[in-house]
């Protein structure tokens, strides 16, 4: 037992040493596992398929007309959407909702919300159709683009969607977005006793009574009664 | 034989759901005169109910039970078939692009078992061949790379103990309190040991070029599953992991690969993980813009908000699990950090007016769950309870009203408001919020 350990001890010096060796080297170079296979070009072509949102980076050769998107969408998307972008049951509203991120309610859509044109057909081509993603062809990501921007007007219905004209599409809510977080934005204090008056203490929400939750035992609940 | 004359003895007498109404001192006592004890008929399993099959044997002492490779994988026992993810059904379109629950009322430590996890899908949950898998690193280095699963599993392993947390986790609760529920308050949080290798270690493999600031990490899922990473998060503690809790990853969360991100929220830790780009800036991904971005009171809002912040939940009791009677107990909940290892977790029993600071349970790990205790003499009347975190940063967990404050009723993400549970005198709890 105790001279396998020594043993063992001796071996993972040697290991160490070589080990040191090795990745002196990699401090110069990369690959020094040498693990895998370099990548290709043609690999890589077949799975680039990210387009930068704030400047259109990475966008493919070919166009979409706004006329060209509605008959694309009223086959691959509208069963959701909705014709005009008003979303189906609970599926996302696509257009509308311009002038409401201050209200009670909200309705963040590709007109009222995003802050890049560009995102939308980096999303479209790589999500959509929700059942069979990544399905369509440039062009036709272009053309639903250009058509989903028409619905919200922030293009006109003469749209033409490609590589150079899609970058340039200011979108509305461009400017409200900030992109380093502020947080903490909290500064409480650990107080340990007589924190508040219990006099103030009050509830003034609660959950009971409100029907929203799912069982928690027994078999899935799909509150399909209410 | 003795098997059945005890199930036909012990199981009529006693309607499921009926409690005797005797304490322990009075079984003790009453035990002595009733030799047989069967007569108090108690649901076998129910440790409240007086054991009525003593001193007789019931029928899994009287018999050889199933053999070692009856359940090659193995299972829960069949009394915990309740203890399962779920989802909330109106909350999402369908299942596909949704989330489930993790049952954190039923878990008692800081891992959660790999069947539990929760789930958060956007374009369902691919089965991936992890013959076919490829990792391929490129973009803004040296020399471009794809990796099989063989390759990926050669490099130096580490283990580490990590959070993941959807940041959406009480994103019900911002106007009030909605559902009376611990699984559905809290559940889109697991704990896993996660096992793989380095994201540095890879990047050090393909050499990272000198104007590389950001990473796009993206799924081999439906949705491609894309969001955008700084360099220098992923040279700090990010791991792209093959292994959860010492097995392959679950095909829920990410088989045969994805990325963990440590203390960051949950959507950045791709699942199926195929590739690594390396670029300048950010990719302003939809899932980065129009999701995942936290829209302020003003019409403002907030992007590339990762971290998630000190937290924590009582998860005994609450309102899965209500009190039985006065007496003595034990609060328990969870406590978590995306900045560090949890310092000191208050509880407080009377909606926050006094404290008093629970133990912590080792290991105390960074960007862990950690467990906290509390012994607690209920005595039977209304209460308010209340954990309240703070992290090794010193950054204290905020109420509702601070949150409300800072940021309105809109932002849907990074709720770690304070919790309090609602304890009636009957043992009853319920989700409330106080002012």
């Amino acid at each position: 037992m105790f001279s396998s350990r020594r043993f063992g001890f001796g071996l993972g010096l040697a290991l160490v040493a070589g080990i040191m060796t090795a990745t002196a080297a990699a401090a110069d170079e990369p690959g020094h596992y040498g693990y895998g296979t370099t990548a290709t070009p043609a690999q890589m072509a077949g799975w680039d398929i990210d387009v930068r949102g704030d400047d259109g980076f990475g966008l493919p050769p070919g166009k979409g007309s706004v006329e060209r998107g509605a008959e694309v969408f009223a086959d691959q998307c509208a069963a959701c959407h909705g014709t005009f972008g008003e979303g189906e049951g609970r599926y996302p509203k696509l257009a509308g909702g311009t002038g409401t991120l201050r209200d009670d309610r909200p309705e963040p859509t590709v007109g009222s919300y995003w802050p890049f044109a560009s995102t939308l057909f980096d999303y479209i081509n790589r999500a959509m159709p929700f059942p069979a993603p990544h399905s369509l062809s440039a062009d036709d990501v272009y053309a639903l683009t250009a058509y989903i921007l028409n619905l919200n007007d922030v293009v006109a219905s003469d749209f033409v969607a490609d590589r150079v004209s899609l970058p340039k599409v200011k979108m509305p809510n461009r400017e409200n977005f900030t992109w380093t977080d502020p947080r903490p934005d909290t500064n409480a204090k650990p107080c340990m006793s007589a924190c508040v008056n219990p006099a103030d203490v009050k509830i003034t929400s609660t959950a009971e009574g409100r029907n929203l939750t799912p069982h928690t035992t027994g078999p899935l609940d799909t509150m399909q009664s209410q | 034989m003795r098997s059945d004359l005890w199930r036909r003895i012990s199981l009529p007498s006693t309607p499921a759901g009926v409690r005797p109404e005797l304490g322990r001192r009075s079984f003790l006592g009453l035990g002595a005169a009733l030799t047989g004890s069967l007569a108090f008929g108690a649901r076998p399993g129910n440790a409240e109910s007086a054991p009525a099959s003593l001193p007789s044997d019931p029928p899994w002492s009287q018999s050889i039970g199933a053999g070692v490779v009856d359940r090659p994988y193995g299972r829960p026992a069949d009394t915990e078939a309740g203890v399962i993810r779920r989802n909330v059904p109106w909350l999402t379109a369908g299942t596909e692009s949704s989330v489930s629950f993790s049952p954190l009322q039923d878990l008692h430590g800081i891992i959660t078992p790999n069947g539990l996890f929760f789930e958060r899908h956007h374009a369902g949950r691919p089965d991936v061949d992890p013959d076919q898998h490829r990792l391929m690193i490129h973009g803004l280095v040296e020399r471009p790379l794809i990796l099989t699963m063989k390759d990926i599993v050669r490099f130096p392993q580490v283990s580490r103990i990590h959070f993941i947390e959807c940041p959406a986790n009480g994103g019900m609760e911002w106007r009030a309190a909605q559902l009376n529920s611990l699984q559905f308050t809290h559940g889109m949080i697991g704990c896993a040991e996660w096992t793989g290798v380095r994201l540095s270690t890879l990047l050090d493999e393909v050499g990272i070029k000198r104007e590389a600031k950001w990473v796009m990490v993206e799924g081999a899922d439906g949705a491609h599953m894309n969001r955008s990473l700084p360099l220098d998060k992923c040279l700090d503690d990010c791991l792209v992991v093959y292994a959860q809790n010492g097995e392959a990853l679950r095909p829920e969360q990410g088989y045969p690969l994805r990325l963990v991100v440590p203390g960051w929220e949950g959507n950045v830790n791709i699942k199926w993980l195929r590739r690594i780009k390396l670029g300048d800036r950010p990719w302003f991904s939809r899932e980065e813009t129009s999701k995942y971005t936290d829209l302020m009171p003003d019409g403002t809002a907030r992007g590339f908000t990762f971290l998630i912040d000190a937290k924590s939940v009582i998860t005994f009791p609450c309102p899965e699990k209500p009190l039985d009677r006065p007496g003595l107990y034990e609060i328990r909940g969870l406590a978590w950090s995306g900045s560090g290892k949890i310092k000191r977790v208050d509880v407080s029993v009377d909606g926050g007016v006094n404290w008093q600071s629970a133990r912590l349970h080792e290991p105390v790990l960074s960007k862990a769950l950690t467990k906290f205790t509390l012994p607690w003499r209920w005595e039977g009347g209304p209460s308010l309870l209340e954990s309240r975190a703070i992290d090794e940063t010193g950054y204290v967990q905020p109420t509702i009203e601070d949150l409300r404050k800072q940021r309105g009723t809109n932002s849907v993400y990074h709720n770690n408001a304070i919790q309090t549970w609602q304890v009636k005198p009957d043992g009853s709890v319920f989700d409330v919020q106080l002012a």
